[in-house]
Protein backbone atom coordinates (compact mmCIF):
# COMPACT_ATOMS: atom_id res chain seq x y z
CA UNK A 1 0.00 0.00 0.00
CA UNK A 2 2.04 2.93 -1.30
CA UNK A 3 1.05 6.49 -0.51
CA UNK A 4 0.09 8.86 -3.31
CA UNK A 5 1.38 12.42 -3.56
CA UNK A 6 -1.46 13.98 -1.54
CA UNK A 7 -1.23 11.39 1.19
CA UNK A 8 2.52 11.97 1.46
CA UNK A 9 2.01 15.72 1.76
CA UNK A 10 -0.66 15.19 4.44
CA UNK A 11 1.52 12.74 6.33
CA UNK A 12 4.36 15.27 6.31
CA UNK A 13 2.06 18.03 7.64
CA UNK A 14 0.65 15.70 10.31
CA UNK A 15 4.12 14.66 11.50
CA UNK A 16 5.40 18.23 11.62
CA UNK A 17 2.36 19.23 13.67
CA UNK A 18 2.85 16.22 15.96
CA UNK A 19 6.45 17.30 16.60
CA UNK A 20 5.44 20.93 17.21
CA UNK A 21 2.73 20.04 19.70
CA UNK A 22 4.88 17.46 21.49
CA UNK A 23 7.77 19.88 21.90
CA UNK A 24 5.71 22.84 23.07
CA UNK A 25 2.75 21.44 25.04
CA UNK A 26 2.67 19.19 28.05
CA UNK A 27 -0.05 16.49 27.97
CA UNK A 28 -3.12 17.13 30.17
CA UNK A 29 -2.56 14.17 32.48
CA UNK A 30 0.95 15.41 33.34
CA UNK A 31 -0.10 19.02 33.82
CA UNK A 32 -2.75 17.89 36.28
CA UNK A 33 -0.09 16.23 38.45
CA UNK A 34 2.20 19.27 38.15
CA UNK A 35 -0.60 21.50 39.48
CA UNK A 36 -1.19 19.11 42.38
CA UNK A 37 2.52 19.31 43.21
CA UNK A 38 2.44 23.10 43.05
CA UNK A 39 -0.40 23.17 45.58
CA UNK A 40 1.29 20.59 47.79
CA UNK A 41 4.58 22.45 48.33
CA UNK A 42 4.85 24.87 51.26
CA UNK A 43 4.73 28.64 50.76
CA UNK A 44 8.01 30.61 50.69
CA UNK A 45 10.15 27.56 49.99
CA UNK A 46 12.51 27.03 47.07
CA UNK A 47 10.39 23.96 46.20
CA UNK A 48 7.29 26.13 45.77
CA UNK A 49 9.35 28.65 43.81
CA UNK A 50 10.54 25.89 41.48
CA UNK A 51 6.99 24.63 40.91
CA UNK A 52 5.76 28.17 40.22
CA UNK A 53 8.42 28.66 37.55
CA UNK A 54 7.58 25.24 36.07
CA UNK A 55 3.88 26.15 35.94
CA UNK A 56 4.67 29.47 34.27
CA UNK A 57 6.96 27.74 31.81
CA UNK A 58 4.23 25.33 30.70
CA UNK A 59 1.89 28.21 29.87
CA UNK A 60 4.60 30.25 28.16
CA UNK A 61 5.76 27.37 25.92
CA UNK A 62 2.19 26.70 24.82
CA UNK A 63 1.34 30.35 24.10
CA UNK A 64 4.61 31.07 22.27
CA UNK A 65 4.65 27.69 20.52
CA UNK A 66 8.28 27.22 21.52
CA UNK A 67 10.06 24.23 23.11
CA UNK A 68 9.11 23.55 26.71
CA UNK A 69 12.74 22.57 27.34
CA UNK A 70 15.77 23.42 25.21
CA UNK A 71 16.84 19.78 25.30
CA UNK A 72 14.34 18.40 22.83
CA UNK A 73 15.83 15.02 23.50
CA UNK A 74 15.93 11.71 21.75
CA UNK A 75 13.14 11.52 19.21
CA UNK A 76 11.33 8.32 20.20
CA UNK A 77 8.59 7.41 17.77
CA UNK A 78 6.14 4.53 18.23
CA UNK A 79 4.22 3.61 15.12
CA UNK A 80 1.33 1.14 15.23
CA UNK A 81 0.42 0.26 11.68
CA UNK A 82 -1.78 -2.20 9.76
CA UNK A 83 -0.36 -5.10 7.77
CA UNK A 84 1.14 -4.16 4.41
CA UNK A 85 2.38 -0.78 5.63
CA UNK A 86 5.57 0.62 4.06
CA UNK A 87 7.94 1.39 6.91
CA UNK A 88 10.74 2.84 4.80
CA UNK A 89 8.37 5.18 2.98
CA UNK A 90 6.99 6.42 6.29
CA UNK A 91 10.49 6.88 7.72
CA UNK A 92 11.52 9.06 4.80
CA UNK A 93 8.55 11.40 5.28
CA UNK A 94 9.05 11.50 9.04
CA UNK A 95 12.74 12.39 8.67
CA UNK A 96 11.82 15.28 6.39
CA UNK A 97 9.43 16.54 9.08
CA UNK A 98 12.25 16.24 11.66
CA UNK A 99 14.61 18.30 9.51
CA UNK A 100 12.02 21.03 9.04
CA UNK A 101 11.01 20.99 12.71
CA UNK A 102 14.70 21.54 13.52
CA UNK A 103 14.91 24.45 11.08
CA UNK A 104 11.82 25.99 12.70
CA UNK A 105 13.33 25.63 16.19
CA UNK A 106 10.81 23.07 17.54
CA UNK A 107 13.78 20.73 17.90
CA UNK A 108 17.35 21.56 18.93
CA UNK A 109 20.31 20.40 16.84
CA UNK A 110 20.61 17.36 18.99
CA UNK A 111 22.30 14.53 17.15
CA UNK A 112 26.07 14.19 17.47
CA UNK A 113 28.40 11.72 15.75
CA UNK A 114 29.81 9.81 18.71
CA UNK A 115 33.20 9.19 17.09
CA UNK A 116 33.93 12.59 15.56
CA UNK A 117 31.84 14.77 17.90
CA UNK A 118 30.32 16.47 14.89
CA UNK A 119 26.74 17.72 15.17
CA UNK A 120 24.87 16.77 12.00
CA UNK A 121 22.67 19.86 12.71
CA UNK A 122 19.41 18.30 11.47
CA UNK A 123 18.82 15.47 13.95
CA UNK A 124 19.35 12.71 11.43
CA UNK A 125 22.01 10.07 11.94
CA UNK A 126 22.73 6.53 13.07
CA UNK A 127 20.05 5.55 15.57
CA UNK A 128 18.33 8.93 15.47
CA UNK A 129 15.40 9.41 15.26
CA UNK A 130 14.60 6.19 17.09
CA UNK A 131 11.56 4.68 15.37
CA UNK A 132 9.72 1.65 16.72
CA UNK A 133 7.24 -0.05 14.41
CA UNK A 134 4.53 -2.42 15.62
CA UNK A 135 1.95 -4.12 13.43
CA UNK A 136 -1.57 -3.99 14.85
CA UNK A 137 -4.94 -5.33 13.77
CA UNK A 138 -6.61 -1.96 13.24
CA UNK A 139 -6.78 -0.37 9.80
CA UNK A 140 -5.69 3.05 11.03
CA UNK A 141 -2.20 4.38 11.65
CA UNK A 142 -1.37 5.39 15.21
CA UNK A 143 1.77 7.43 15.88
CA UNK A 144 3.05 8.32 19.33
CA UNK A 145 6.01 10.61 19.92
CA UNK A 146 8.15 11.10 23.00
CA UNK A 147 10.98 13.63 23.28
CA UNK A 148 13.23 12.48 26.08
CA UNK A 149 15.98 14.83 27.23
CA UNK A 150 19.52 13.83 28.15
CA UNK A 151 19.35 14.93 31.79
CA UNK A 152 16.64 12.42 32.60
CA UNK A 153 17.99 9.74 30.26
CA UNK A 154 21.34 9.88 32.09
CA UNK A 155 19.75 8.95 35.43
CA UNK A 156 18.04 5.84 34.08
CA UNK A 157 19.38 2.66 35.67
CA UNK A 158 19.38 -1.09 35.28
CA UNK A 159 19.81 -3.46 38.21
CA UNK A 160 20.49 -7.18 38.18
CA UNK A 161 18.92 -8.99 41.12
CA UNK A 162 19.98 -10.14 43.61
CA UNK A 163 21.83 -6.97 44.58
CA UNK A 164 23.89 -7.70 47.67
CA UNK A 165 24.74 -4.10 48.57
CA UNK A 166 21.06 -3.09 48.57
CA UNK A 167 19.89 -6.38 50.11
CA UNK A 168 17.52 -6.71 47.20
CA UNK A 169 16.37 -10.24 46.38
CA UNK A 170 14.51 -11.65 43.41
CA UNK A 171 11.01 -10.60 44.43
CA UNK A 172 8.85 -7.47 44.41
CA UNK A 173 10.37 -6.29 47.68
CA UNK A 174 13.79 -6.43 46.02
CA UNK A 175 12.39 -4.61 43.01
CA UNK A 176 11.05 -1.91 45.32
CA UNK A 177 14.45 -1.46 46.96
CA UNK A 178 16.34 -0.92 43.72
CA UNK A 179 13.71 1.46 42.32
CA UNK A 180 13.91 3.60 45.46
CA UNK A 181 17.71 3.50 45.24
CA UNK A 182 17.47 4.86 41.69
CA UNK A 183 15.15 7.64 42.90
CA UNK A 184 17.64 8.72 45.56
CA UNK A 185 20.53 8.60 43.10
CA UNK A 186 18.62 10.62 40.49
CA UNK A 187 18.00 13.53 42.83
CA UNK A 188 18.50 16.95 41.35
CA UNK A 189 19.86 15.63 38.10
CA UNK A 190 16.78 14.44 36.23
CA UNK A 191 14.66 17.61 36.59
CA UNK A 192 12.26 16.35 39.21
CA UNK A 193 9.53 15.87 40.05
CA UNK A 194 9.77 13.04 37.57
CA UNK A 195 7.96 9.95 36.34
CA UNK A 196 9.37 6.43 36.30
CA UNK A 197 8.83 3.82 33.62
CA UNK A 198 9.98 0.44 34.92
CA UNK A 199 10.17 -3.04 33.46
CA UNK A 200 10.95 -6.15 35.46
CA UNK A 201 12.45 -9.07 33.54
CA UNK A 202 13.38 -9.38 29.87
CA UNK A 203 16.96 -9.21 28.63
CA UNK A 204 18.87 -5.97 29.16
CA UNK A 205 17.85 -4.49 25.82
CA UNK A 206 14.18 -5.50 25.90
CA UNK A 207 13.89 -4.31 29.49
CA UNK A 208 15.00 -0.77 28.68
CA UNK A 209 12.82 -0.54 25.58
CA UNK A 210 9.76 -1.74 27.49
CA UNK A 211 10.47 0.61 30.40
CA UNK A 212 10.23 3.57 28.01
CA UNK A 213 6.97 2.22 26.61
CA UNK A 214 5.53 2.37 30.12
CA UNK A 215 5.90 6.15 29.83
CA UNK A 216 3.28 6.06 27.08
CA UNK A 217 0.63 5.26 29.70
CA UNK A 218 -1.25 8.27 31.07
CA UNK A 219 -0.42 9.11 34.68
CA UNK A 220 -3.96 8.31 35.86
CA UNK A 221 -3.85 4.86 34.28
CA UNK A 222 -3.74 2.03 36.82
CA UNK A 223 -2.09 -1.34 36.29
CA UNK A 224 -4.27 -4.37 35.50
CA UNK A 225 -2.01 -6.57 37.60
CA UNK A 226 -2.91 -5.99 41.27
CA UNK A 227 0.64 -6.53 42.62
CA UNK A 228 2.09 -4.00 40.16
CA UNK A 229 -0.75 -1.55 40.75
CA UNK A 230 0.10 -1.63 44.46
CA UNK A 231 3.83 -1.26 43.81
CA UNK A 232 3.32 1.71 41.46
CA UNK A 233 1.33 3.54 44.13
CA UNK A 234 3.76 2.62 46.89
CA UNK A 235 6.81 3.85 44.93
CA UNK A 236 5.23 7.28 44.38
CA UNK A 237 4.10 7.66 47.99
CA UNK A 238 7.36 6.44 49.50
CA UNK A 239 9.46 8.59 47.15
CA UNK A 240 7.46 11.63 48.12
CA UNK A 241 8.29 11.01 51.77
CA UNK A 242 12.05 11.04 51.11
CA UNK A 243 12.33 14.83 51.11
CA UNK A 244 14.13 15.16 47.78
CA UNK A 245 11.56 17.52 46.29
CA UNK A 246 11.36 19.49 43.04
CA UNK A 247 14.85 19.95 41.50
CA UNK A 248 16.28 18.21 44.57
CA UNK A 249 15.69 21.38 46.64
CA UNK A 250 13.96 19.38 49.38
CA UNK A 251 10.15 19.23 49.53
CA UNK A 252 7.13 17.03 49.24
CA UNK A 253 7.05 16.06 45.56
CA UNK A 254 9.76 13.81 44.20
CA UNK A 255 7.71 11.74 41.75
CA UNK A 256 4.59 12.53 39.76
CA UNK A 257 4.04 8.91 38.74
CA UNK A 258 5.45 5.42 38.34
CA UNK A 259 4.44 2.80 35.76
CA UNK A 260 5.65 -0.78 35.87
CA UNK A 261 5.44 -3.74 33.50
CA UNK A 262 6.84 -7.26 33.53
CA UNK A 263 8.41 -9.40 30.81
CA UNK A 264 9.39 -13.03 31.02
CA UNK A 265 13.01 -13.61 31.96
CA UNK A 266 15.60 -16.35 31.81
CA UNK A 267 15.90 -18.50 34.91
CA UNK A 268 19.37 -17.00 35.40
CA UNK A 269 18.40 -13.34 34.93
CA UNK A 270 16.28 -10.87 36.88
CA UNK A 271 16.66 -7.33 35.57
CA UNK A 272 14.94 -4.19 36.76
CA UNK A 273 15.18 -1.52 34.06
CA UNK A 274 14.26 2.02 35.04
CA UNK A 275 13.69 4.96 32.72
CA UNK A 276 13.29 8.35 34.33
CA UNK A 277 11.24 11.09 32.69
CA UNK A 278 11.55 14.70 33.80
CA UNK A 279 8.58 16.93 34.70
CA UNK A 280 8.89 18.40 31.17
CA UNK A 281 7.24 15.23 29.96
CA UNK A 282 6.85 15.59 26.21
CA UNK A 283 4.60 12.91 24.80
CA UNK A 284 1.82 13.15 22.25
CA UNK A 285 0.15 10.88 19.76
CA UNK A 286 -2.23 10.96 16.83
CA UNK A 287 -4.45 8.66 14.85
CA UNK A 288 -4.26 9.32 11.12
CA UNK A 289 -7.10 8.98 8.65
CA UNK A 290 -6.76 7.20 5.30
CA UNK A 291 -5.80 10.57 3.82
CA UNK A 292 -3.01 10.75 6.44
CA UNK A 293 -4.60 13.70 8.18
CA UNK A 294 -4.80 13.88 11.96
CA UNK A 295 -8.18 12.47 12.96
CA UNK A 296 -7.59 12.25 16.70
CA UNK A 297 -5.12 13.39 19.37
CA UNK A 298 -4.33 10.58 21.76
CA UNK A 299 -3.37 12.53 24.93
CA UNK B 1 14.68 37.94 46.80
CA UNK B 2 18.24 39.25 46.29
CA UNK B 3 19.64 40.99 43.25
CA UNK B 4 23.00 40.54 41.58
CA UNK B 5 23.92 43.13 38.99
CA UNK B 6 26.76 43.33 36.47
CA UNK B 7 29.70 43.92 36.79
CA UNK B 8 30.07 41.11 39.32
CA UNK B 9 32.79 41.06 41.98
CA UNK B 10 34.01 38.81 44.76
CA UNK B 11 32.44 40.87 47.54
CA UNK B 12 28.93 40.47 46.09
CA UNK B 13 29.56 36.77 45.61
CA UNK B 14 30.83 36.22 49.15
CA UNK B 15 27.66 37.80 50.56
CA UNK B 16 25.46 35.08 49.02
CA UNK B 17 24.34 32.09 51.09
CA UNK B 18 22.73 28.73 50.36
CA UNK B 19 18.95 29.13 49.96
CA UNK B 20 19.10 32.71 48.64
CA UNK B 21 16.75 33.32 45.73
CA UNK B 22 18.56 35.67 43.38
CA UNK B 23 17.68 37.66 40.26
CA UNK B 24 20.75 38.14 38.06
CA UNK B 25 21.01 41.06 35.63
CA UNK B 26 23.90 41.51 33.24
CA UNK B 27 26.15 39.24 31.25
CA UNK B 28 26.26 35.45 31.10
CA UNK B 29 28.43 33.13 29.02
CA UNK B 30 27.12 29.69 28.15
CA UNK B 31 29.60 26.85 28.36
CA UNK B 32 29.02 23.14 28.74
CA UNK B 33 30.76 19.81 28.07
CA UNK B 34 32.87 20.64 25.02
CA UNK B 35 33.97 24.06 26.33
CA UNK B 36 35.02 22.71 29.73
CA UNK B 37 36.99 19.85 28.20
CA UNK B 38 38.60 22.29 25.77
CA UNK B 39 39.71 24.66 28.55
CA UNK B 40 40.93 21.75 30.66
CA UNK B 41 43.11 20.54 27.79
CA UNK B 42 44.75 23.95 27.59
CA UNK B 43 42.56 25.51 24.88
CA UNK B 44 42.68 29.31 24.84
CA UNK B 45 39.41 30.92 25.89
CA UNK B 46 38.12 33.21 23.14
CA UNK B 47 36.70 35.53 25.82
CA UNK B 48 38.02 36.95 29.06
CA UNK B 49 36.07 35.15 31.78
CA UNK B 50 37.49 37.13 34.73
CA UNK B 51 34.62 37.99 37.13
CA UNK B 52 32.09 36.47 34.76
CA UNK B 53 29.37 33.86 35.20
CA UNK B 54 29.30 30.63 33.20
CA UNK B 55 25.90 29.17 32.38
CA UNK B 56 25.68 25.40 31.76
CA UNK B 57 23.26 25.63 28.88
CA UNK B 58 22.89 24.48 25.30
CA UNK B 59 20.23 26.81 23.93
CA UNK B 60 18.02 26.49 20.87
CA UNK B 61 19.09 29.46 18.74
CA UNK B 62 17.69 30.44 15.36
CA UNK B 63 19.39 32.78 12.94
CA UNK B 64 16.88 35.19 11.43
CA UNK B 65 18.09 37.79 8.95
CA UNK B 66 21.63 37.68 10.36
CA UNK B 67 20.40 38.07 13.93
CA UNK B 68 20.38 35.37 16.57
CA UNK B 69 17.20 34.63 18.45
CA UNK B 70 17.13 32.36 21.50
CA UNK B 71 14.11 30.07 21.33
CA UNK B 72 14.75 28.06 24.51
CA UNK B 73 17.48 28.23 27.14
CA UNK B 74 17.23 26.20 30.35
CA UNK B 75 20.16 24.75 32.31
CA UNK B 76 21.82 21.40 31.63
CA UNK B 77 23.05 18.94 34.28
CA UNK B 78 26.18 20.40 35.89
CA UNK B 79 27.80 17.37 37.47
CA UNK B 80 29.41 16.43 34.15
CA UNK B 81 31.71 19.45 34.58
CA UNK B 82 32.79 18.36 38.06
CA UNK B 83 36.30 17.30 36.91
CA UNK B 84 36.93 20.70 35.28
CA UNK B 85 34.94 23.41 37.07
CA UNK B 86 37.38 24.19 39.91
CA UNK B 87 40.14 24.61 37.36
CA UNK B 88 38.09 27.13 35.37
CA UNK B 89 37.59 29.06 38.62
CA UNK B 90 41.31 29.01 39.34
CA UNK B 91 42.63 29.74 35.85
CA UNK B 92 39.93 32.01 34.44
CA UNK B 93 38.58 33.76 37.53
CA UNK B 94 34.87 33.09 37.06
CA UNK B 95 32.72 34.13 40.03
CA UNK B 96 29.56 32.19 39.30
CA UNK B 97 28.27 29.00 37.73
CA UNK B 98 24.62 28.50 36.75
CA UNK B 99 23.33 25.01 36.10
CA UNK B 100 21.14 22.31 37.52
CA UNK B 101 21.51 19.33 39.83
CA UNK B 102 24.41 20.78 41.81
CA UNK B 103 28.07 19.80 41.80
CA UNK B 104 30.52 17.84 43.93
CA UNK B 105 33.24 18.41 46.52
CA UNK B 106 35.93 19.64 44.09
CA UNK B 107 33.66 22.44 42.89
CA UNK B 108 32.55 23.27 46.43
CA UNK B 109 36.17 23.59 47.50
CA UNK B 110 36.87 25.76 44.44
CA UNK B 111 33.95 28.03 45.39
CA UNK B 112 35.50 28.62 48.82
CA UNK B 113 39.06 29.03 47.59
CA UNK B 114 38.49 31.26 44.56
CA UNK B 115 35.29 33.09 45.57
CA UNK B 116 32.62 31.56 43.40
CA UNK B 117 29.03 30.48 43.87
CA UNK B 118 26.78 27.84 42.28
CA UNK B 119 23.37 29.06 41.18
CA UNK B 120 20.66 26.50 40.49
CA UNK B 121 18.29 27.47 37.69
CA UNK B 122 15.02 25.59 37.25
CA UNK B 123 15.68 22.64 34.96
CA UNK B 124 13.34 22.39 32.00
CA UNK B 125 12.07 25.97 32.38
CA UNK B 126 13.48 26.91 29.00
CA UNK B 127 10.82 29.48 28.14
CA UNK B 128 10.74 31.37 31.43
CA UNK B 129 14.54 31.60 31.27
CA UNK B 130 14.73 32.46 27.55
CA UNK B 131 12.38 35.37 28.19
CA UNK B 132 14.95 36.86 30.57
CA UNK B 133 17.55 36.96 27.79
CA UNK B 134 17.49 40.47 26.38
CA UNK B 135 20.16 40.10 23.73
CA UNK B 136 22.64 37.74 22.14
CA UNK B 137 25.85 39.77 22.03
CA UNK B 138 28.27 37.32 20.45
CA UNK B 139 29.02 33.66 19.87
CA UNK B 140 32.34 31.80 20.02
CA UNK B 141 33.49 28.30 19.02
CA UNK B 142 30.21 27.61 17.23
CA UNK B 143 31.88 26.19 14.13
CA UNK B 144 34.13 23.99 16.22
CA UNK B 145 31.60 22.58 18.70
CA UNK B 146 28.17 23.11 17.13
CA UNK B 147 25.42 25.43 18.33
CA UNK B 148 24.41 23.82 21.66
CA UNK B 149 28.06 23.54 22.77
CA UNK B 150 29.19 27.02 21.72
CA UNK B 151 29.94 29.95 24.03
CA UNK B 152 26.95 32.26 23.67
CA UNK B 153 27.43 35.71 25.16
CA UNK B 154 24.06 36.80 26.56
CA UNK B 155 22.65 39.82 28.36
CA UNK B 156 19.93 38.88 30.84
CA UNK B 157 17.51 40.79 33.02
CA UNK B 158 16.29 39.40 36.35
CA UNK B 159 17.33 35.84 35.56
CA UNK B 160 15.87 33.71 38.44
CA UNK B 161 18.16 31.30 40.31
CA UNK B 162 18.63 29.78 43.75
CA UNK B 163 22.04 29.60 45.49
CA UNK B 164 22.60 25.93 46.30
CA UNK B 165 26.39 26.03 46.87
CA UNK B 166 28.03 29.09 48.39
CA UNK B 167 31.59 30.32 48.89
CA UNK B 168 31.57 29.36 52.58
CA UNK B 169 31.36 25.59 52.15
CA UNK B 170 27.57 25.35 52.24
CA UNK B 171 25.83 22.95 49.86
CA UNK B 172 22.09 22.30 49.77
CA UNK B 173 22.79 19.20 47.66
CA UNK B 174 24.84 17.42 50.31
CA UNK B 175 22.19 18.26 52.94
CA UNK B 176 19.31 16.88 50.84
CA UNK B 177 21.37 13.85 49.85
CA UNK B 178 22.05 13.04 53.48
CA UNK B 179 18.48 13.52 54.71
CA UNK B 180 16.93 11.61 51.80
CA UNK B 181 19.30 8.66 52.31
CA UNK B 182 18.41 8.61 56.02
CA UNK B 183 14.70 8.78 55.16
CA UNK B 184 15.09 5.89 52.74
CA UNK B 185 16.75 3.73 55.42
CA UNK B 186 13.83 4.55 57.72
CA UNK B 187 11.29 3.62 55.03
CA UNK B 188 13.00 0.31 54.34
CA UNK B 189 13.21 -0.66 58.01
CA UNK B 190 9.52 0.30 58.44
CA UNK B 191 8.56 -2.43 56.02
CA UNK B 192 10.75 -4.96 57.79
CA UNK B 193 9.13 -4.31 61.17
CA UNK B 194 5.67 -4.59 59.61
CA UNK B 195 6.52 -8.02 58.24
CA UNK B 196 7.68 -9.30 61.63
Amino acid sequence: MKLDKDQKKNLYDSMLELIRVTSTQIPGDVQKEVLKALRREKKNTTAKYAMEIIDKNIELARSKSQPLCQDTGTILLYVNHPAGFHQSEFTKVFEKAVVDATKKGYLRQNSVDTLTGKNDTMNIGLGHPSIHFHEHKKKSLEVKLMLKGGGCENVGAQYSLPNVALEAGRDLDGVRKVILDAVVKAQGKGCGPGVLGVTIGGDRGAGYIASKEQLLRTLDDTNDIPALKKLEKDIVETSNRLGIGPMGFGGKTTLLGCKISALNRLPASYFVSISYMCWAFRRQGVTLSGKQKISKWLY
Amino acid sequence: MKRLTYPFDEQQIRSLKVGDMVLISGKLFTGRDAVHKFLHEGGKSPVNLKNQIIYHCGPVVLEKAGKYEVMAAGPTTSIREEPYQWEVMRDHGIVGVIGKGGMGPKTLEGCQKYGCVYFHAIGGAAQVLAEKIKSVDDVHLKEKFGSPEAIWELTVDEFPVVVTMDSHGGSLHSVVEETSSKNLSKELSKKKTKKK
